[in-house]
């Protein structure tokens, strides 16, 4: 039986399952005295009944799946005498092989392939049968079992509540199998290259080319991972990118908060939260068709030689879309000074700006620092603008009219189109990704300390 | 202070006003010029994008006078075997042909018939398929022209002369012929609707991105809203305060700043790699949006969660419910509300993601509309990223207009959203 079809049956057993618990609960109770008697209400020992005829048998299902293509690859490969022993040309073999047994492979083959192509096709129909019929028979069998078990004596309720309980607290954990994918997928592919490269080059060595060579004998790409220009692209980008947005986010929130009417402030926030809204990919057309030009040509008016994908562009467009980010973390942490503090400084003579200044600034600075090491982490994050904006050639350059690099840039091109993953230059990405991962989640950490550590400092 | 008579105090206090002032001014000069600065990046922003799209939702136009003729074609029936072969091309080139007889030569009669698209051949197959009755007929189609004479003759719109680009001069004059006689016009563009991804600007559109985005969408909201609302009642009301339960939050707090492409990282790893899920596939982008877009649900889910007053919870409790009951009968529909505006917002998010679905192979160019959530697609994201990168000037207006897309669906989420919030969401 196909997977869709079994899926649909079990649900339809699922629902079975329900009904039939819920009128043997009734039909149960009734002898006592009605559903008085029974120690949880009707529903629940529908849905106890249906727990145990769904639940094991989808979680099964679910492993099945995940695993079955493995097990299949593996025992046909297994199968074959003289198979390759890298890993691309284990695919490439398995692919024939698939193709043969699907029954669309042009060209000759050989009694082997054959042999395995039947050999696929087999395990295939055979898994069809024993996962249809295992799920069944677990479907049926603990439903039934769960069936029997209905009794008014049984506290259906708390056991369903234990499930669903246990359900949600699985859900709250995806947080931490999410880090701990992260971790592991960068992890060990970073492992891999550190083996090929020393960490010592890849953090200090200054010259990034991670063209390999396909043969020995090719000329020119031995393959250069010294990462130090894609640091100094990357922070370059973000410095002009927090040039732009620190000082225009921060003003704009202490306007709103500080100055301005409710009308302006309705009017004005939602305007430039817009710009958070914007998906970055628009951001990354907007500085490279836009900005961009408009930089260089600006720069040959005045005389200097300016690259058409510059840094300035892209750190400039990011500044703007992290604009919002900056404005709405500052104002909500301008807001929370409390107002007797403003009170005090206005009483003693000082104008606003002065008790903005003296006062609201230095009691919301950790709040607005927090915000601030934030949007940097989002600036060094940020892929599509720079991508679309920054250039590709990784120059070790001060000068924001030159084109830089930066690691998000390297892993997208690294990562993006045909790839095998015994390469260092595939495997350089994860590294790569790994700094990203690393270094974002220490200004992470950074900023919400600082900002949990002063947030409660008035109330 | 006290050498000072109260004169020279009162003196000091008045020339040090002046300056006192002009520094409240200036600093809320630099509050509004702030401000300005942020209105006017996006308005420059959307004018920007909006004067550069508009012209590609019209498409300039040929109207022929085709002729079915059966011997050109080379078929005498119509259904799908012969139609697959028949020559549409040559059809269409007769057309031209007979709009411009004196034309001769090989060289300046392929420069005739690369006024109209090359994919104009399939329209006319569709409108035959669709009624064979005209085999042997004639009529008057419009047909879409090539993207070098759209861009010429949007470029007229501009200025006189025009954009002639790879637009020979004698090209020229056949289009002017054309636009005097009123056979060349712009009509709505609805290729770009209709149409996947092509080479060709002409025959490229939005539908397969479309449809790609819609099928990611749906895995990311069928799987990140259950996870996320249960994740955050677990954590709101039931979670004990211990050491696992904050891990879990510094956790939630920690991917929310996570870098969007280390999801794609993590997307590439464990379910291409390890898991062998098709490249390319929704499926596989909607289960890494799903992980990107948990966090921002489970917080918003938080929040609301937080916002229903103890009383509902003791008021249900006093009459006997279990906890369970008392979060899933009561406290669960009140917030529902709030957990749908922030499940909103997260989809958004996620459809304006371009970067980790370029590490999954979401950017392969692809054609057909996908029609399941394992078929190779893309999505329009990442297509306004292809797009962004084609050469073809005419590709630069289709790009904006896919911007446009894109910004008038997140416009119309968020609207929703607000919408839904003003709308539903309760005071206590």
């Amino acid at each position: 039986m196909q997977t869709p079809t079994l899926f649909a049956l079990l649900l339809l057993l699922i629902l079975v399952a329900y009904g039939t618990g819920f009128s043997r609960a009734i039909s149960a109770a009734r002898s006592r005295g009605g559903v008085r008697s029974l120690a949880s209400l009707p529903s629940y020992y529908g849905v106890h009944t249906a727990l145990w005829c769904g639940l094991p048998a989808l979680v099964i299902l679910g492993v099945w799946l995940a695993f079955d293509d493995a097990i299949i690859r593996a025992l046909v490969l297994g199968g074959v005498a003289d198979r390759p022993e890298s890993m691309s040309g284990q695919n490439l073999l398995y692919a024939q092989i698939q193709n043969l047994a699907a029954g669309n492979l042009v060209g000759e083959t050989t009694p082997q392939l054959s042999a395995a192509a039947a050999h696929l096709n087999s395990l295939r129909q055979s898994g069809q049968w024993l996962q249809t019929a295992l799920i069944l028979i677990l479907a049926v069998g603990l439903g039934a079992y769960a069936l029997l078990r209905v009794t008014p004596e049984l506290r259906a309720r708390e056991k369903v509540e234990k499930v669903l309980r246990a359900i949600l607290l699985i859900c709250a954990c995806a947080a931490i199998f999410t880090t701990v994918g992260i971790l592991m997928s960068v992890l060990f592919e970073s492992v891999r290259f550190f083996q090929a490269v020393p960490v010592s080059e890849f953090l200090f060595g200054l010259h990034w080319s991670p063209q390999m060579a396909l043969r020995a004998d090719q000329v020119g790409s031995s393959g250069a991972f010294g990462a130090v220009p894609l640091f100094t692209g990357t922070l370059m980008v973000s410095a002009i990118a927090m040039f732009v947005a620190v000082p225009v986010g921060l003003m704009s929130a202490i306007y709103l908060a500080e100055y301005a009417s409710k009308r302006v402030r309705n009017f004005a926030k939602p305007l430039i939260e817009i710009l958070a809204g914007v998906p970055t990919v628009v951001y990354g057309f907007f500085a490279a068709l836009t900005v961009a030009p408009f930089i260089r040509d600006l720069a040959q008016s005045v005389g200097l030689e300016a690259s058409s994908e510059s840094a300035l562009a892209a750190g400039l467009v990011m500044g703007v879309m992290i604009i919002p980010f900056v404005s709405s973390l500052s104002d909500d942490v301008i807001n929370a000074v409390p107002q007797s503090l403003r009170d005090g400084a206005l009483g003693l003579g000082s104008t606003k700006s002065e008790t903005v200044r003296k006062v609201v600034i230095p009691a919301a600075l950790p709040g607005i620092v927090g915000g601030v090491l934030l949007a940097v982490s989002r600036a060094i994050g940020e892929t599509m603008i720079v991508v679309m904006a920054a250039g590709l050639a990784a120059n070790l350059t001060a000068n924001p009219l030159e084109s830089v690099t930066t690691v998000t840039v390297q892993i997208v091109t690294l990562l993006v189109g045909d790839q095998e993953f015994d390469s260092p230059k595939t495997l350089a990405a994860f590294a790569l990704g790994l700094m990203l991962f690393i270094s974002t989640l220490i200004l992470n950490f950074i900023a919400l300390y600082v900002v949990k550590k002063y947030r409660e400092q008035y109330d | 202070m006290t050498d000072l008579t109260q004169q020279q105090v009162r003196e000091r206090i008045a020339t040090r006003l002046a300056s006192r002032h002009r520094k409240e001014k200036l600093f809320r000069g630099l509050g509004i010029a702030s401000i300005a600065f942020g209105i006017l990046a996006v308005v420059v922003l959307f004018t920007d994008i909006i004067s550069k799209g508009a012209s590609a939702f019209v498409q300039t136009q040929i109207q022929l006078q085709v002729n079915y003729d059966p011997a050109e074609l080379g078929i005498d029936k119509v259904d799908s075997e012969s139609l697959a072969w028949a020559n549409f091309d040559g059809v269409i080139r007769n057309a031209l042909r007979e709009r411009f007889p004196d034309v001769s030569g090989r060289s300046e009669k392929r420069e005739l018939y690369s006024l109209v698209s090359s994919g104009a051949g399939f329209d006319l197959r569709e409108r035959l398929e669709n009624n064979p009755q005209l085999l042997g007929q004639s009529e008057t189609i419009w047909v879409n022209a090539d993207d070098d004479v759209d861009t010429y003759v949007k470029s007229l719109s501009k200025s006189k002369e025009g954009f002639l680009g790879r637009t020979s001069e004698q090209k020229a004059g056949w289009i002017n012929a054309l636009r005097d006689s009123g056979e060349m016009e712009k009509r709505f563009n609805k290729t770009f609707f209709t149409n996947g991804d092509s080479r060709e600007p002409e025959q490229a559109g939005i539908r397969a991105a479309l449809v790609g985005s819609l099928f990611t969408l749906l895995v990311t909201l069928a799987l990140s809203f259950p996870i996320g609302v249960a994740a955050a009642i677990y954590l709101e009301e039931f979670a004990p305060k211990n050491r696992w339960t904050d891990l879990i939050e510094v956790n939630i707090n920690n991917l929310a700043a996570v870098p969007s492409i280390v999801f794609g990282l993590l997307g590439l790893a464990i379910f291409i790699n390890f898991f062998e899920l098709p490249r390319s596939a929704p499926l596989v982008g909607g289960l890494v949006l799903t992980l990107m877009t948990l966090p921002t649900i489970i917080i918003s889910s938080r929040a609301s969660l937080k916002s229903v007053p103890p009383s509902i919870r003791e008021a249900a409790m006093g009459m006997g419910a279990s906890r369970m009951q008392v979060v899933l009968h009561h406290v669960l529909p009140l917030a529902m509300p709030g957990m749908l505006t922030g499940a909103i917002i997260g989809m958004a998010q996620a459809l304006g993601e371009t970067a980790p679905l370029l590490m999954i192979g979401m950017v392969a160019f692809i054609v057909d509309v996908p029609h399941g959530v394992t078929d190779p697609s893309t999505v329009l994201p990442v297509q306004i990223f292809l797009w962004a990168d084609s050469p073809e000037r005419a590709f630069v207006e289709r790009t904006s207009a896919a911007i446009m897309v894109l910004l008038a669906v997140l416009i119309t989420m968020n609207t929703c959203a607000v919408w839904l919030r003003k709308k539903l969401e309760r005071r206590w």
